[in-house]
């Protein structure tokens, strides 16, 4: 049997709408199929993974498994939706674990380094720092393609690495924090450097979340609205196209690096001042490379996005949900993650072609049923 | 302590040589595999697995070539029949890998390792100053420098790997000329996984016996640079393995030696060289435009 590929005249609605939840779906079936060689239920498993996390939803006592749910979709929404600007435009950002890094160390200098500076406005300065820091070190590898044509993807993603190690050196050496026994971490930040919950009373839940969402909303705005979006696309699936249109290519490219990468500093500050408290070692358990499935989970649409970030949100909380009350490693969850974007990438072949079976079985099993 | 110098840079060069050669020639017949990571720690979790399980490093070996190949056959899979973006899917070959080989080899964490011997010719091995590195290394280190010169030879010296490069450079043609387009790319892909899982053994087995979760560490990315860095010519990227072999032993002497840097500024070098290389590299447009793979990364539907 072969399998053949017709193109579609069109691009399919129906399967722009439904290919994520097909994904969806062949990955609790794949993951069925991976807990039962693990040697677990899987129905319990697949329950803890999905939804043990959301039963507390109606429960006033529980309210704070919503509220985490929040806490880890605020980063990989905010950083998904700078990276669906980048992915249309035909730019590949993989190296937004970095520009989160970075962005969070910038936003870090004030509370770290002038902890007595303590007034109102000390959080804004933060978060707008974060987003500078953020975009400058996604501006390297965009300066490198535009200037030199280097290949973003991998320079981008080295500096991810330079990025960790630079955290790693300031948390044990110059930043760390004076009256820390000697722990690798920096000073706890002060009253003035947190970022508020956006419900005290309830949970947990930043303001980080507030702002993915406005992010989304933003970025769906400006891609569906304006000038600017249509440049976007235009030059992200034909570049030759967009340069008789007047599109300057590699205006482009800054434009979707900074723009990344200042929404995935705005996700590391958020996430140190918010959720964390002060700088560590390790910041981030893997958002820059998660929120590239939350992005192609969300067909790079803003607003899809923002569901899709719930959905990966979902998955750690399920991965820790199933250490507690199955003894499933937490490991399993970054193997749950890369299937998601298997499946959604080989679901968005149907949105473009109708794949037809061809071969002598499927021949055979018509002549039967005809001769029957 | 200048052979065992030379001999470490071996070690470290060896990995980035077998993958790289590998991703060079899926490259040279127009496909574009991101998840040289990926494929490797699979490779590098299984052999571990497999040998700690037999007992036999060479075990451990086989099974990472064919669990690479396996692994890459995903890719290729969804590449090339289901005709996806190959830099997405790439990117979801490496994440799938990195998270498949964490769960994997949860069990190996700090269990003792068995290194993959060394050569030990009688006479030959003690002689002065080059009998070691020549005649006792480990047997992957000659695979490599076979693999090196069987590639270049098959790539611009055999039929066959004309028409692989055919097929890279311009598939509408070959296509035309009923060549199976499709066919050699997939196998040009699965001899990649299968490269790519035996450096990922490599790792585990001879590098520093033992399983790290993550333990190739960007070495896949470095291989995909240094096939650019190489512009797709086989020699060349033995002498860029060489080279980063060299970067990343002579700053963890450096390290050793504590000369008043921090660590992890030595630990960065090798990912800022793959920076410096790229863009002093790539700054040459015509000398990446003559030798880039015309058809690398373009999807290629058969009309029938």
């Amino acid at each position: 049997m072969r399998i053949e590929l017709v193109k579609r005249p069109q691009q399919s609605a129906l399967f722009s709408a439904l290919s994520p939840f097909i994904a969806l779906g062949l990955t609790l079936i794949a993951g069925a199929i991976m807990f039962s060689l693990l040697g677990k239920n899987p129905a319990e498993a697949l329950y803890y993974y999905f939804i043990d996390p959301l039963t507390g939803l109606w429960d006033e006592n529980n309210r704070w498994q919503l509220h985490e749910l929040a806490v880890k979709a605020a980063p990989l929404i905010l950083i998904a939706v700078g990276l669906s600007v980048c992915f249309l435009s035909n730019n590949w950002n993989i190296g937004a674990e970095g520009q989160f890094t970075i962005g969070a160390i910038v936003g870090s200098i004030l509370p770290v380094m002038y902890p007595d500076l303590q007034s109102w406005i000390v959080l804004p300065l933060m978060l707008l720092m974060g987003m500078i820091g953020g975009a400058a070190y996604a501006s390297v590898p965009a300066y490198l393609k535009a200037r030199f044509n280097t290949n973003e993807i991998l320079t981008s993603l080295m500096l991810v690495y330079v990025a960790q190690l630079f955290l790693d050196w300031l948390v044990r050496g110059p930043w760390r924090n004076p009256g820390g026994m000697n722990f690798p971490e920096t000073r706890n930040f002060h009253e003035y450097a947190i970022l508020p919950e956006i419900l005290p009373a309830s949970g947990r839940a930043h303001w980080g979340f507030a702002f993915a969402l406005i992010a989304a909303v933003a970025a769906w705005f400006m891609l569906s609205r304006t000038l600017r979006g249509f440049e976007v696309k235009v030059l992200g699936q034909s570049p030759r196209a967009g340069r008789f249109a007047g599109f300057s290519a590699s205006k482009m490219v800054f434009f979707a690096f900074i723009v990344s990468g200042a929404l995935a500093g705005l996700a590391g500050i958020s996430e140190v001042s918010g959720a964390i408290g002060q700088l560590r070692p390790t910041i981030s358990p893997g958002y820059g490379f998660a929120a590239i499935i939350v992005a192609f989970l969300g067909r790079l649409n803003p607003l899809g996005i923002v569901a899709a970030g719930l959905v990966l949100a979902l998955s750690y909380l399920g991965g820790e949900a199933a250490q507690i009350s199955i003894g499933v490693s937490d490991k399993v969850v970054r193997a749950f993650q890369g299937m998601i974007l298997f499946f959604v990438l080989a679901c968005d072949t149907l949105i473009h072609y109708r794949v037809r079976f061809v071969g002598t079985p499927a021949v055979k099993a018509a002549e039967v049923s005809q001769n029957v | 302590m200048f052979e065992s110098i030379l001999i470490t840079i071996a070690t470290a060069a060896t990995p980035l040589l077998i993958a790289s050669i590998g991703e060079l020639v899926v490259e040279r017949s127009g496909v574009l595999n991101l998840g040289v990571e990926g494929m490797m720690v699979m490779g590098a979790v299984t052999g571990f697995g497999v040998t700690l399980a037999t007992g036999s490093p060479w075990l451990g070996i086989f099974a990472a070539i064919a669990v690479g190949a396996l692994f890459s056959l995903l890719f290729g899979f969804l590449t090339l029949t289901l005709v996806t973006n190959q830099v997405a899917t790439g990117l979801a070959l490496t994440l799938l890998g990195l998270g498949l080989s964490g769960m994997l080899g949860e069990g190996f964490v700090g269990q003792p390792g068995i290194k993959l011997g060394n050569l030990d010719i009688p006479f030959l091995s003690d002689l002065p100053v080059i009998g070691r590195l020549i005649f006792g290394q480990d047997p992957v280190f000659y695979l490599s420098i076979l693999l090196t010169v069987g590639v270049a030879w098959f790539l611009f010296r055999t039929r066959a790997g004309l028409t692989l490069r055919s097929v890279g450079d311009n598939h509408g043609s070959a296509h035309a000329l009923g060549i199976n387009v499709i066919g050699i790319r997939y196998l040009a892909v699965m001899f990649g996984g299968a490269c790519a899982g035996l450096a990922g053994a490599y790792l585990s087995l001879v590098y520093t016996p033992q399983w790290i979760e993550n333990m190739t560490a960007g070495r896949g990315w470095i291989a995909l640079a240094l096939v650019v860095f190489a512009s797709w010519r086989p020699w060349r990227v033995l002498a860029g393995a060489y080279l980063f072999g060299a970067v990343s032993i002579g700053q963890l002497h450096a390290q050793a030696l504590g000369i008043g840097v921090p660590s992890q500024l030595l630990s960065s070098l090798p990912y800022l060289a793959t920076i410096v290389v790229l863009v002093l590299i790539s700054r040459n447009r015509r000398l990446t435009m003559v030798n880039t793979p015309a058809s690398l990364g373009r999807p290629f539907v058969p009309d029938r």
